[in-house]
Formats: C-alpha cells, structure tokens, sequence
C-alpha cells in the first residue's frame, strides 16, 4: 500500500535538466529522507510535489490521485504540506493567525458568512482557533501564551523553523514534506528537532519526507535513504547501506575524495 | 477513484484544463476574429480609398515614432529598478511646455519662420534639457531612497510625482491651452518615393527614427552604454565588477528623459497644442508601446511605438467601422487601452520578449 | 567633514557618504543651515508662483493680523529652522545630543537665508515682467510678498522675519520635552480653528453656543486676536494636563482585554451614533454638503481598502465600479433613462447594483488573476479609462446617454420621507457608510481576511498553504466593487444626474491618496483619511484649488516617510518598520516570559527552546 508514488518525474529549466526520470515512493508511516549535494534538485522535487512547478513528464499518484497539473492549492487538499528551506512564514501575521490561515483549505465560510457572522461561521472560528492553539502546543511552551498574538517575525530563528512545521501540521495534511528542518540550528535544537520529528509520525501518524544535510538527523530519523545526484535516484536504502555506497560516496566527495575516503 | 476532470486531464497528457484557461483563450480568440471580421468590412465596403489609408498609416507612423521616444524611458527605468515611472509622461509634457515657451520667444524674435532649422535644434535642446532635468530630479527627490523598497511603493510615489507635477505647471504656467507657432517649413508636403506626405510628419518620422538609431548605438556601442545595460542585467554584480551603480541610474533616468524631451518636440510639431495635462494619455500610450514591444527591451520600445501608432490610427478606421459603429474616431484613445489591457493579459512579455534583472514575481 | 573624518580619509579610507558628527558642541552645523535655507527659500518662491500666495490670502486665520498665506509662508523658516536645529538621532551607545545656542543660531541662520532667496525673487519679479510666462506671479502676489510696503522696508522685513521665524523654529528643540507638545500643539490648534472657521461657526451656532463663537470668531471672519488667545491658551491647558495623565490612561488600556474593553466600545458607538444623528441638523447645510461627499468617498475607501489594502491589489480603475452603480441607479430608477425605463425606487434598484457590481468585479478581476502587482494596476486603470470613454461614446447613448449623460434620477424616498437636502439625505448616505465599516471589520477578522493577508505577504505561499489564489482574489474584487457601487449610487440619488466626465480617474486616485494618508487597511485610517483628503478641500475652497498639488507631495513624502500612514494598522506597521519593532517586542517578550516562568530551568530559553 503506497501512499505517494513517482514514476518518470522530468522537470528542466531552459537547457538545465534539474530532475531526471525519477522514481520515487513513500509508504503510509514511513520517514524517507532524500539526500545529496546541492544542486541535485531537492528542493525542485519538492516544488514539483506541491504543485509550484509543473513538471515536464512524468506521473505523480497520491493516494490514487493524480496530482500532476493540479493547482498547489489542490494538492493541498489532497493531503500535501511543505516547509521552505528559506523559511517563508507570513512573517506580519500572528503566530496563531499563521496557523489559521493553514486551516483554510479544510474550512469552508465564505464572504457572506464572515458578514453575517452566521452561527456556522462562528462555531468555525471558534474551531480553527481551538484547533491552532491545540497544533502549537504540541511544541511544548514555546509558541504558546503570549506568543500568540506576536507577529511571526519577532520568533527566534528556532521557533520560526517550529512555527513552519506547526503551519504544516494545521494544514491537515497526511504527508508532510520537510525541506531541511534543522538548517541552521544548534546541536541541542537539532537533537529536539529529530525527536520532534519522530513524534510526528509516532504520536500523529504523519508520513514525512525530509531533505536534510545534517547525516546525523538523518541516521536518527530514517526509515529509508534516497540519494539524488544530478536529478537522478543513484542510491536507496538504509542509511548504513548508502552510507557505505561508492556512488553516492562519489557524488558528496568526488571520486578522488571517495578514494581516499574508502582507503582510509 | 478519478473524478470528470482527472480523466480529462489525464486524456490531454497532464494539459492544465481549468475554467481561467478557457477564459483567456476565449478572449484571445474572440478579439482575433473580431479584428479580422471588422477589418474586411471595412476593407471591402471601399469607404476610404487607398490614398487615405496611405495617409492614415502615415499618420500612424509619425505618432508611433513620438510613442517610441517616450517609451523609452519607461522601458530603460523599469529595467534597471523594476517599477513604472508613473511620472514619465509629466518629464515629457515639462519639455514640451517649456519648449513652447522657446518657440513662442523665437516667434516673437521673428526667428522661427525665418531660420527654421536654428530654432528647432535650440527649441530641441530646449525641451531635452528640461526633460532631462526633471528626470533626473524625480530620481534623486523620490525614487533614490526607495530602491529597496517593496515594488508598490515607489510605483506609488511616482503616481504622486506625475500628479505633483502636473499640477506645478498648472500653477506655475496656468491651465490654458498653448499653441505652437505655426511653422511656414513645415507645412505642405512633401513627395517622397511619389508618396505625399505632410512635411511635419515626414520630419518626425525622421527624425525618430535618427534619434532610435542613435539611442541604439549608444546602448550597444559605447562604454556608458555598457554600464547601463550591465546594471540593468544585475545590479550588484554590476556593483562588484566596480561601476557605479548610482550614477548608472542617474544616467538611465537622464537618457530617458532626453529621449522624452525629443518626443516632446515631434510631438508639438505635429498636434501643436500642449498644456499641463498634455503628458497623460501620450505618457499612458507610450508605456503600451513599452510593453508592447517588451518592457526592458530597448528595441522593442521602438517597435511597440510604432506598432501603437498604427494601431491607433487604423484601428478605428479598419475595425470599429467595420462594424458600423458610429462615430468611431472617438474611440482611438479605447483601441489604445484595449490594446494595453490584452497585451498584459495575453502577452505580458510582448512582441520581442521582455529583458529584466532579476525575477519580479 | 570633522576632524577625525578628514584624517581618516586622507590616510586612505574611501570617503563616507553621509557623516554624522556626534560631538557637535561648539560646531555651528553651517552645511545644515544651508540646506535647508536652500529649500526653505525654493520652497517659498514656489508657493508664491504657483499661484498659492495668492489664493491663500483670501482667507483670515487671525483679525487682522494673520491670513493663511503670511501663515504659510511663515511656517516655512519655522519648519525649516527646527529641522536645522533638530539634532540628529541617537545612537545606541553614544550620548544623545544636547541641542545648544549653535544650534539656534543654525536655525535663525536658516531662516535669513530663507528670506534672502525670496528677497532675490522679489526683486527680479519687479524688474522684469514674469507675467507673461509664470501667468499666477501677479501684482498682487508680489504685494503679499512685500507686505505692501515700499521695496527696500519689505525686503528687510523678508530678511529679519525669516531670521527670526527661523529661531523660533530653532527654539521648538531646546525647549524641555514636556513643554514641548503642549506649546506645538497649542500653537496648531490656534491655527486650525482659525482655519476651520467655517466648520467651528455653524457648529456653535447650531448648538446654540453663539456666546462662544462671539468671543473666538470676528465677524469679518477668522479669529478675533483675544479669540486667538483664548483657543492657545485652553489647548495648552488642555495638553499639559494630558502629558502628565497619558501614561495611566494607556497603560490602563493595554492591561484591559478585548472582553473587558467591550462595554466601552458599545458605549463609543452609542455616543458616536447620537452624534452622528444630530450632525447634520446642526451643522447645517453646508456643513452637511461636506459630510456627504466625505460619506460616499468614504464608502469607496472603505471598498478600495479591501482591495488594496487587505488584498494587496493596486487597483487604479476603481472608479469604474462607482460608476457602474451610479449608472445601473440612474438606468432602472429615471423616468428619462433611454433605452429602458423601469423606473424603479432607489431601494428596489439596489439589488440590481450589487448583481452588477458583482459581474463588473468578476469582469475585472478575472483577466488580472495571474499578473504581478504594477502590472495589475495599470490594466485595471486601462479597464477604469475603457468604461468612462465607452460610458461616454455615441455609440452607447441610445443606453446610456453618451456625454449628455442621464438626468432626472429621482431621490432617495422612505415611506413618505424624501431626502432632498443636503441633511436628509446624510441619514441614507451614514446609513450606507456605517454598513461598510461594519462589513470592512468583519472581513477583516474572518478566514476570508485571513486569507488577504497571507495573499498579500507572500502568494505563492498562501497558495501552497490551501488558499485558493483565485476565489480569494475576485472576492476581494467583488467586495470592492459593491462598496463603490453603493457610492455610486448614493451618488447619482443625490446629485440627480449623471455624466461620464464625474467618472474621471482622478477620483480613483483620490480614494487612494486618502487610503494612503490615512493608513492602510486600518478602518480609523480610513475614515480619517477621507475627512483630510475630502473634507477639507471642500469645506475651504482654496485647497480645493490645489488639492491634487498638495496630494502628489503628500504621497511622496509619505512614501518616503511615513508609507504605513498617519492613522495605521498595526500589522503594516510591522511591516513597514519591521526592524525597529523587533527590538521592542524582544524587550516584551522577555518580560513577560520572566513573569510567566520564574521557577523555570536556567536553560530554558523561551527565545532559543
């Protein structure tokens, strides 16, 4: 039973082919972390997934959906959600309006509902706040109380990274696409990090794919390892199978540098 | 389980096949096949005899080469710092009040009729200083300081400036309607490849088409040329490879305003009368033209010019007659914002495609 | 350059572009004064030749001393001479700068150069005759410049006046911090009730408090001089009393919640609903005329903020909108209406306004879907520029009357109760208006308004977050569209007629300005915006004059200064002055986690987790 699956995915940009005939798959439950040097299209997969780009070729299946040449918006409906590399919050909203605003797709009060304050538009508000105070505090005390009401840019970089995957997780989302969680963060806030994100899966039940270039989250986290290079799968497996892989060796390294690696 | 739309979509091979598409190829389609429908009538009910479109495409041209002078300006500045210079118009129509002004002391002095050429280059450098002065004071009072800005704002503040503008010539010059001097050179025609064509209009399509190449050569020949079109590419590379970046953008602004200026004169000799307003609906076009030809695209400024004017002229007269609309002259100014309005909408990178720095998503 | 500078350079170091010099006792700041006498003098000789001298000097602010040109031209050494003096900021670390007598001096330096340039321009307009170009330099402009003296007395006047006035500006900075706002804003007042005469009088009038308009107000018109002090003197009063009650009243405020503030809020509505209902009766006429053109651009402002302002649409066409629902008003309501005559009341015409409005946003908003902002806003104002000229052709007059327009739209009647006057019908307009501001708040905080401003912050982020870019979109266009229609409406009811030439951009730029004075996507933004932008134009004939000069200064210097507005929101605020807010809200938030968790572990960091 497979939750997301990738046949033949191609995306190039002018001359630059940035993923390459990729095969990919995550099943329900599963923690899969994609890897590899920059440059490899990570993070263009990711766009790909959730819509932002459409790709050239290829089949996108989730949950027996097609999703290629759907709207983001849609994909999200179907069960989608991201974090950004470069953190994109709403940075003048509210922590707690960030997590509203995740919960449109799953609410349905429109313009004339918000006028005339229906008593189904109330009891909706008063859900979707519920809902987000509920999301937050599973970060512990730190986006809760009077963080509340502060705008999303005043949160230490840490925090911001948390409110991310907070905004993720309201979105209602099944699979959860984490682009380099822990960039960026101390080790203490990376160990918390990897914990947090086997509670996901563990206390949520989230299936999540995650780019990552910290191998120790990675080795702590991972079901399975997929190793792009150049837009193409060359490694799959568990982290100690492909850590010990020559290609992929080869691809972080250089072959020079995979030689030496190997002889030492 | 697939719904409708996922089989439909799936048919087309992954098409994108939602209600938006449909609209903006109905729109497409529909202006196409109204343009070639109004066209042949008019074409085949032989109102306007060859002689008279001749003149009208003429006519077209003329207008077209004042649209691409001005556009100029808008193209180079939306280039290099990527927001409408709103207040463009109001460099052109300062260059043409002043101009007047000039023109009116050489008329007085008995020079205009009496040394024609002398007093157009001086009402010509007239009108380019001026342009070019109120160019460059735009850019050091409103834009210089809101480089970083978010991209509404100086768009913003440039619709303060045009109107801030229009309103000091207003007060300093008054709200009346000036005439230029009639100019004995120019009137009649003249013949040329045994076409007749009025001399005023044959100078400015002339001297349009000089001041295009010239402009031309500029940009792609000479060093500071370079500077710009390297600023305009990327402005901090540009910054690191050690030119400086703000008197590149001074100079953007100060060729585009003595391009404007020059508009500004062709523009008199033909339409003769300018007042405070003058710089609104020529500055509205020209930027159409800008985009037409693909904004940040020096060449393609002068062909949207050109092709606007054409359009203005023969739009009417080819496609609103067509259709037995009355009074269709009226509407000239309709076909320019209906050409604006699909251009944007269809083709937003126009004719030749456009060229800017970095992404403006 | 100071010493340290000039060291610095000539050992190599490339040259700073702006320097700011912190020890400055004893340094006369020469190159400030110079500046801004520069401008100060252009800014002066401009006043005068556009015109505005001129205009200005119908109007007495103090009998018989003080008309509001010599007020203007006043306030420039003043301004001008507290902007020399004023000492830069301080920087973080370093000791503020104490304003001392060099800066005074600066200041009235300033001021005489000020008046020198105008004394320069004096002189060349009597000798040389400027009329023929600069049309509004007339006798009578040089007479206001000259005090109607004799040339050489005038130009001394020029000179030691600025000087002086100049000091006075200088003065404003030394004077200690609390005394400061009382005297400026004592000082404002005087003048603004000297200006808003014609505002204050028919209000003390209709409250039957003519006593008090006989001791402030001449009867020539403008403040009497004991009048003038008698305003100076109780907003002093007024103001100092403030400065030392402010900090309670606000912290009192912060520490309510929003339940706990809510009797008072009802009660402000309360309050402001009799007011408003008694307006117009005792306001009179013309005071009513005022409100209800500040009442329908108010009603447009109120729509264009949702579009812009909670959206982030720049739309420039937006008079198109008022003018569909002026137009579909005068159609179904005018026994004289061309093509079809149903001759509708004004209230059964109103759904038929809104179904319009909502096509014409649909129309408008659809082919703008995919465009990035500065694009957008010249296609909607091609699409604003479209609808006046077809609204204007002859080739729809048999539907709409081309530039003849449509007459004999009849009133707006309840029951019996016609509104005809100015005051009746400010009941429908305020009505309307209050709806609006009622629909604004509730869009606002609603998953539709939250989904604007994500939109607005970062689109493809929204989109990717669930928000569907579209639906969001043309319900802001929708919203927007339907106020103006109702301004539309209320428009063409109480006008009686309608042409194509009411529908002009410039009233699409005009509900800009005063979105963007006021302060974006802040309702109060909004509606003080449209009493600066509207009212006083209207109520004083001679800004109406220069309205749109003053506008396109006003929208520069704000955009350069001061974008999130005079009355803003908060969430632009953040925007705009992001920087300078996260330093503040750190301080809070460390605070407040003290309080919150005293006994927490020493590592626990609420900042870092």
């Amino acid at each position: 039973m497979v939750l997301l699956e990738i046949r033949q995915l191609t995306k190039s940009f002018g001359g630059l082919m940035a993923i390459n005939k990729l095969d990919f798959h995550v099943v329900p439950g599963e923690i899969v972390s994609v890897i590899g040097p920059n440059g490899a299209g990570k993070t263009t997969f990711f766009n790909l997934l959730t819509g932002m780009f459409r790709p050239d070729d290829g089949e996108i299946w989730f949950d027996g959906h097609n999703l290629v040449g759907l709207r983001p918006n849609q994909i999200l409906g179907f069960g989608i959600a991201r974090t950004f590399q470069n953190v994109r919050l709403f940075p003048n909203m509210t922590v707690r309006q960030n997590i509203m605003v995740a919960q449109h797709a799953r609410t349905k009060s429109g313009l004339l509902a918000a006028i005339f304050r229906t008593p189904a538009f109330r009891k909706e508000e008063e859900t979707v706040r519920q809902k987000a105070e509920e999301t937050l505090a599973f970060f512990g005390s730190r986006l809760v109380g009077y963080r509340f009401d502060q705008p999303a840019f005043v949160l230490s970089y840490a925090n911001r990274r948390r409110l991310e995957i907070a905004r993720a997780m309201a979105t209602g989302a099944r699979l959860l696409l984490l682009d380099e969680p822990t960039a960026g963060m101390n080790p203490r806030e990376t160990t918390e990090l990897t914990q947090l994100i086997g509670r996901l899966r563990d206390e949520k039940g989230y299936t999540i794919v995650l780019i990552e270039h910290d191998m120790k989250v990675v080795r702590g986290v991972s079901d399975r390892v997929v190793v792009l290079d150049y837009g193409q799968k060359i490694a799959e497996g568990k982290y100690n199978e492909i850590a010990q892989n020559e290609r992929v060796l080869e691809a972080y390294l250089g072959r020079k540098g995979a030689q030496e690696y190997a002889a030492a | 389980m697939a719904s409708l739309t996922e089989i439909v979509r799936n048919r087309f091979n992954t098409e994108r096949i939602n209600w938006i598409t449909i609209v903006f190829w109905a729109i497409g389609i529909i202006s196409i096949v109204l343009i070639a429908w109004g066209s042949f009538n008019s074409i085949t009910s032989g109102r306007l005899t060859g002689a008279q479109w001749r003149d009208l495409i003429v006519f077209g041209l003329a207008q077209g080469g004042v649209y691409s002078l001005i556009a100029l300006g808008y193209t180079m500045v939306y280039g290099v710092l990527g927001f409408i210079n709103f207040a463009h118009g109001e460099v052109f129509m300062s260059g043409a009040m002043v101009g007047f002004f000039a023109a009116d002391a050489l008329n007085s002095a008995g020079l205009w009729n009496n040394q024609p050429l002398l007093s157009l280059l001086i009402v010509l450098m007239v009108s380019m200083i001026t342009s070019t002065f109120v160019a460059v004071l735009l850019e050091r009072v409103a834009y210089r300081r809101l480089r970083n800005a978010p991209r509404l704002i100086p768009l913003i503040t440039s619709i303060g400036a045009s109107f801030f503008l229009q309103y000091t010539f207003r007060g300093l010059f008054g709200a009346g309607i000036n005439s230029y001097p009639r100019m004995a050179a120019l009137e009649g025609f003249i013949n040329i490849f045994g076409l007749r064509i009025l001399r005023s209009q044959a100078l400015v399509i002339v001297a349009a088409v000089v001041m295009l190449i010239g402009l031309y050569l500029f940009v792609e020949r000479t060093k500071a040329g370079k500077t710009l079109r390297a600023v305009a590419e990327d402005k901090e590379i540009a910054a690191l490879m050690g030119i400086n970046v703000d008197r590149a953008i001074v100079l953007t602004f100060a060729v585009g305003g003595a391009m404007a200026g020059a508009g500004a004169l062709l523009y008199s000799l033909v339409f003769r009368q300018v007042y405070f307003f003058t710089g609104f609906f020529p500055g509205i076009k020209a930027f159409t033209s800008a985009v037409l030809g693909g904004i940040g695209n020096i060449v393609g400024a002068m062909t949207g010019g050109l092709t606007l004017g054409i359009l203005e002229t023969l739009g009417p007269s080819l496609v609103l007659a067509g259709f037995d609309i009355p009074a269709f002259t009226q509407l000239k100014d309709v076909v320019a914002f209906l050409a604006l309005v699909l251009v944007l909408i269809l083709r937003p990178t126009g004719i030749l495609g456009e060229r800017l720095s970095e992404e403006r998503g | 350059m100071s010493q340290a500078t000039k060291q610095a350079v000539e050992s190599g170091l490339p040259r700073p572009e702006k320097e700011i010099v912190l020890n400055q006792t004893g340094e006369l700041n020469l190159a400030e004064a110079l500046k801004w006498g520069g401008l100060g003098g252009l800014a002066a000789i401009f006043i005068a030749a556009i015109g505005m001298m001129e205009a200005f000097d119908e109007r007495v602010l103090i009998q018989p001393v003080l008309t509001l040109s010599y007020a203007g031209l006043g306030l420039i050494p003043f301004i001008f001479g507290y902007l020399t003096a004023k000492p830069p900021p301080s920087i973080e670390g370093m000791p503020p700068v104490k304003a001392g007598l060099h800066h005074l001096l600066a200041a009235g330096l300033t001021g005489i150069l000020a008046g020198i340039l105008l004394s320069l321009f004096v002189l060349l307009a009597q000798a040389v005759n400027l009329r023929d170009i600069f049309v509004n330099i007339s006798p009578r402009t040089l007479d206001i410049l000259t005090f109607e003296q004799e040339t050489t007395l005038a130009l001394i006047l020029l000179i030691i006046g600025g000087g002086v006035l100049g000091l006075l500006g200088g003065l404003i900075v030394i004077i200690p911090e609390q005394w400061r706002r009382p005297v400026v804003s004592a000082l404002t007042w005087t003048l603004l009730v000297g200006l808003l005469e014609v505002l204050f009088q028919p209000l003390l009038r209709g409250l039957n408090l003519n006593f008090v308009d006989n001791i402030l107000f001449s009867p020539f018109g403008g403040l009497k001089q004991e009048g003038a002090l008698v305003v100076f003197v109780v907003a002093f009063a007024i103001y100092t009393v403030m400065e030392r009650r402010e900090g309670i009243f606000s912290q009192r405020l912060a520490g309510m919640s929003d339940r706990e503030k809510r009797p008072y809020l009802y009660a402000g509505i309360v309050v402001l609903v009799i007011v408003l209902g008694f307006l117009p009766i005792v306001g009179g006429v013309f005071i009513s005329e005022v409100l209800d053109l500040v009442g329908i651009f108010l009603l447009m402002g109120l729509g264009l903020n949702i579009v812009v302002g909670y959206a982030g649409l720049l739309d420039l066409g937006y008079v198109a909108f008022f003018a569909v629902g002026a137009y579909v008003t005068a159609v179904l309501t005018s026994p004289t209406s061309p093509a079809w005559s149903p001759e509708l009341t004004f209230w059964a015409a109103i759904p038929f306004v809104v179904l319009a409005a909502a096509l014409a946003g649909i129309l408008v908003g659809t082919p703008v879907l995919r465009m990035r902002g500065d694009y957008l806003a010249i296609v909607t104002l091609g699409f604003g520029e479209i609808a006046r000229l077809l609204f204007q052709s002859e080739w729809l007059v048999p539907y709409v009357g081309g530039a003849q327009g449509i007459l004999s739209i009849p009133n707006i009647s309840i029951g019996s109760f016609e509104a005809q006057t100015p005051p009746q019908l400010f009941y429908p307009i305020a009505a309307f208006v209050l709806i609006a501001i009622y629909v604004s708040w509730a869009l606002k905080d609603s998953r539709i308004g939250r989904a604007w401003m994500a939109m607005r912050e970062d689109e493809p982020v929204a989109e990717v977050m669930g928000i569907d870019i579209v639906q969001a979109k043309l319900s802001a266009f929708i919203a927007g569209a339907v106020l103006a229609s109702f301004g539309g409406a209320l428009f063409a009811a109480k006008i009686g007629s309608i042409f194509p030439r009411s529908f002009d951009i410039i009233i699409s730029i005009q509900v800009l300005v005063l979105i963007i004075i006021g302060g974006m996507s802040s309702i109060p933004g909004v509606i003080a915006g449209a009493f600066i932008v509207i009212g006083l134009p209207a109520l004083l004939r001679e800004f109406s004059e220069f309205q749109f000069l003053i506008y396109g200064a006003l929208l520069i210097y704000m955009m350069l200064q001061k974008p999130e507005g005079f009355f803003p929101a908060k969430e632009r605020m953040r925007e705009l002055h992001g920087e300078e807010m996260l330093q503040d809200d750190w301080l809070k938030s460390r605070e407040a986690a003290d309080q919150e968790t005293p006994a927490a572990a020493p590592d626990h960091n609420p900042d870092t987790g």
